[in-house]
This record gives C-alpha cells, sequence and structure tokens, in this order.
C-alpha cells in the first residue's frame, strides 16, 4: 500500500465501503493516487468498478471509511469537486434527440465554457460534419467520441473513464488519445480508467487496482504487476 | 436564494482550493429550459398528448352528458379536471429523458445550483400548460361552454395562471420523486393527485361564477388568495427538499 502513497494526492481512499442495501459493493479499500498518474482498474463484471467511479464522482456517497478527492473530502466537500471530474461513463450522459453540437453546447453552458471549445472539440473527434444530426441517427463509436467531448470540454483535473475505448474503431482511439489518454506535457490530469485489457491496462497504468465482489484482492505501483496476476482475476 | 445556498455548504470545507466557479443560477436555469424545450419539440412526446387528451376528452363529456351546454360550477368543474388529468401526462413526462438518458448525472457533476433543475422543470411544465391551455380553453368554449367565454377571460387568466404555478410546482417535484421508482407511472399520478385537489377545488370556485350567463361576477379573491398562498406553501417546501431529491 504504501508503493503507491505520494506526496500530493489526487485520490486517497482509506477504507472505503459502499453499500447497495445489504450487498457490499465495495468493501475497504484502501488506495492513494499521486495527481499526474493513471490507477487503472481491474475486474470482473459486477466487481464494483463503476461503484468505484460514482463515488470519485461524487455521485455516490460512501457509506464507510475516508475518501478525498482533489484534496476535498467527500461527502462534505462534493460540491468543491464537481467541475473539475470529467467523467466517461458506460452511458453516454447524452440526450438522444439532440445533435453533438447542441448537446456539448449545453453541457459547456452548465460548465461555463464558451462555445469555441465546443467547436474544438467537435473537430478534435472528427464530428464536425454528423454535429448537426441527432445522436440516435449516429452509431455507437460516433456517440462515444462525442461522450469522451463532454468528459473533457471542461478540462477537468481528474478523468474517470469507464471503458473508454469501447465501440472505437483504432482510427478513433487514436484520434481521442490526444484528449483522455497518458498525458505528455501540457496541463496535466489523473486518471483513473477501468479496464477489462490486462496489457493495453496495465501499459498505460502507474498503479493497479483489482477488485473481486467488491473487495481489493490488488493495489500496487503497476511496475511490480504481472499481467498473469490480472488475467488471474477473471477466472 | 443563491446566499441562503452557499450557507448551506459545511463551514468547514475551506480547503477546497481549486473548486471551480459555480456556474451562476440564472444561465444554469437558461441552459437546462432550452434543453428541455428543444427535446420537446424535437419529440413531441408531452405537449400535443396532452392537448390531445383534453380535446377528447371535452368530446367524451359533450355526448355523455347528452347536452348542448354546460355553465357555472358545472362547467368549472369539468375544465379543471380535464385540465388536471392532461397536465398529469406531463408530469409523468417531465424527467423521464433525464433518467434514462443520464441526465441527472450529467447535470450532477456540474458546477451547479441544484434547484436550477426544480426552476427550470417546473418553467417547463408551466410552458406545457400554456400551450395546453391555448388549445383547451377555446375547445372548451366551442364545444361545452354555454355562455360566452369573452367576459369571463380577464378572471379566468388570473385563475388560471396561479392554478398552473401550483400544478408546476407539485408536478414537479412529484415528477422528480417517482422518476426514480419502478412503478413511475403509476406512483407519480398517486402522489400528485391528493395534492393538487386543493388547486382544483380553489380554481373551479373561483371560475364558477365566471362561467355563467346571468349574474356573472369577478372570481372570489379568498379562493384567489387560497390559490397563492398554496403555490407559496408548496413553492418553498419543493425548494427545500428538491436537492434531497437528487442526492444518492
Amino acid at each position: 500500500m504504501e508503493a503507491t502513497r505520494a506526496l500530493t494526492a489526487a485520490l486517497e481512499l482509506e477504507g472505503l465501503t459502499r453499500r447497495y442495501g445489504e450487498r457490499e459493493a465495495l468493501s475497504d479499500v484502501w488506495l492513494s493516487l499521486a495527481a499526474g498518474q493513471t490507477l487503472v482498474v481491474f475486474g470482473p463484471n459486477g466487481a464494483g468498478k463503476t461503484t468505484l467511479l460514482r463515488v470519485l464522482a461524487t455521485l455516490l456517497r460512501p457509506h464507510a471509511g475516508r475518501v478525498r478527492v482533489l484534496d476535498c473530502e467527500l461527502p462534505a466537500q462534493a460540491w468543491a469537486v464537481r467541475g473539475r471530474v470529467g467523467v466517461l461513463a458506460h452511458e453516454p450522459l447524452l440526450y438522444r434527440e439532440l445533435s453533438a453540437r447542441e448537446n456539448l453546447r449545453f453541457h459547456a453552458r452548465l460548465h461555463g465554457v464558451g462555445a469555441a471549445r465546443v467547436e474544438e472539440l467537435l473537430d478534435a473527434v472528427a464530428m464536425r460534419e454528423r454535429a448537426r444530426e441527432p445522436l440516435r441517427t449516429l452509431s455507437r463509436g460516433m456517440v462515444q467520441r462525442v461522450a469522451i467531448a463532454r468528459c473533457v470540454l471542461h478540462d477537468p483535473e481528474l478523468l474517470l473513464l469507464d471503458e473508454p475505448y469501447a465501440n472505437l474503431d483504432p482510427a478513433a482511439v487514436e484520434l481521442v488519445q490526444p484528449l483522455i489518454g497518458a498525458r505528455v506535457g501540457g496541463h496535466p490530469y489523473t486518471r483513473v480508467v477501468c479496464s477489462h485489457d490486462p496489457s493495453g491496462g496495465l501499459a498505460q497504468a502507474d498503479v493497479v487496482l483489482g477488485l473481486q465482489a467488491g473487495r481489493p484482492v490488488l493495489a500496487r505501483a503497476a511496475s511490480e504487476v504481472a499481467p498473469e496476476e490480472i488475467a488471474g482475476l477473471y477466472r | 436564494m443563491s446566499a441562503i445556498r452557499e450557507l448551506e455548504r459545511p463551514a468547514a470545507s475551506a480547503p477546497a482550493a481549486g473548486a471551480k466557479r459555480q456556474t451562476p443560477l440564472w444561465q444554469t436555469v437558461g441552459a437546462l429550459l432550452r434543453k428541455e424545450l428543444l427535446v420537446e419539440l424535437r419529440t413531441l412526446e408531452s405537449v400535443p398528448g396532452m392537448s390531445l387528451f383534453a380535446l377528447s376528452t371535452f368530446v367524451v363529456f359533450h355526448f355523455a352528458l347528452n347536452r348542448a351546454s354546460v355553465e357555472g360550477e358545472e362547467a368549472a368543474g369539468i375544465l379543471w379536471v380535464t385540465l388536471l388529468f392532461a397536465a398529469l401526462l406531463g408530469v409523468n413526462r417531465l424527467f423521464v429523458a433525464d433518467a434514462d438518458q443520464g441526465g441527472f448525472d450529467g447535470f450532477l457533476l456540474a458546477p451547479v445550483e441544484r434547484s436550477a433543475l426544480f426552476l427550470a422543470k417546473a418553467l417547463t411544465l408551466l410552458v406545457y400548460l400554456l400551450v395546453l391551455e391555448l388549445v383547451a380553453v377555446p375547445a372548451f368554449a366551442l364545444l361545452l361552454l354555454g355562455p360566452a367565454p369573452w367576459p369571463a377571460l380577464p378572471g379566468l387568466i388570473a385563475t388560471l395562471a396561479l392554478a398552473d404555478v401550483g400544478v408546476a410546482v407539485i408536478g414537479t417535484l412529484v415528477g422528480a420523486l417517482a422518476v426514480h421508482t419502478r412503478a413511475r407511472d403509476l406512483l407519480g399520478p398517486l402522489l400528485a393527485l391528493p395534492l393538487l385537489v386543493p388547486i382544483v377545488i380553489g380554481a373551479s370556485r373561483a371560475t364558477a361564477p365566471l362561467l355563467v350567463e346571468a349574474h356573472r361576477s369577478a372570481p372570489a379573491s379568498k379562493w384567489l388568495l387560497t390559490l397563492g398562498l398554496y403555490d407559496l406553501v408548496f413553492g418553498l417546501i419543493a425548494y427545500a427538499v428538491f436537492d434531497f431529491l437528487l442526492e444518492d
């Protein structure tokens, strides 16, 4: 655990527990992640990955333990975290009847971001030509690209990414790398990425968290983790 | 309002360095209202349904009563019960897109006052009711109402305005409460009806003296006052509890 502790922690979890009714979706999770680092969370379906992201995003309250995100205690200071995290979830958090541009402009207004940033991101995810079409008419990969643009619209300090490359073809993966990939230079951000890809996930990780039935069975620096250990989580 | 909300932030939250500036309330409400109306214009899921329901109900009353026209308390009762049930159709749909398409999460992740969602949804419902009444009231006058509607208009507009505010406030509150449940289509009307009954009573009593041929009089001010007070009380209750409805 100490191996993952850093001086300026973007995330600090001390015994985080979260329940749904009687069932513990997350149980006694300890972790620390320095600002600018990438945490990759592995685990089979139902292991608690999405719940962890939702707690960090302030969408769910922790039921026990201490959670600090970007120097703010949750849930007491959740208000100070909002607007500083970018969330890419399974659902794109976009309205199907609105176009990509209308959706992004709506979120830009909520975050107090100018319309120029919307156009910049439509270009970045190569969606300008289809920007006026309702989202329901776009392919899942295109919707995912718009969701990625929404996620980084307000230049967040912390990215919470749930299988970010789902539905994307290789060209699209390359396209979105500058937006949500490990950042080299520029304004640094911290990332928490949920992944089912042992080698791909490990390659981008500074810290690895392995979950099984809500329990942390692996929490170490990525350099100390072998791909076989991650594959073992799914057996 | 903003000042009150700021006080709710814990006093011990000083170290929240780097916290983003909250988006102004009016800007958030504007963004939400614009989005709501845009989605409704694209889907036409609520307002046309509400209006068609009201028209169909008047036609049913027209034939079921087997009378050429109605007036007074009878007319007021038919008008307000029809408007109430038509409004419930809108209440039921008010939060569906947000719940089904992740709109709640998108909103909650932004640095905004949560009461902005309440204000925007209540304004949206108010717009829906306005459009509904622009269709339903003339249709009512044409299909059922005996006396000429024109002298009644000023009093009717005042009563409609006060009742609409109450329906919008209570409808928004109940819609937010019901949308997270599995039986939302059932629970919404079941919760809303008892709360909306006083509005129907007040509005009917205020409207009845307007819809008579002889001895037409202005709406009784006590009923208008009752409606106004009811709006105020539920407005305050909604403002106080709405944030908690969005909480995990």
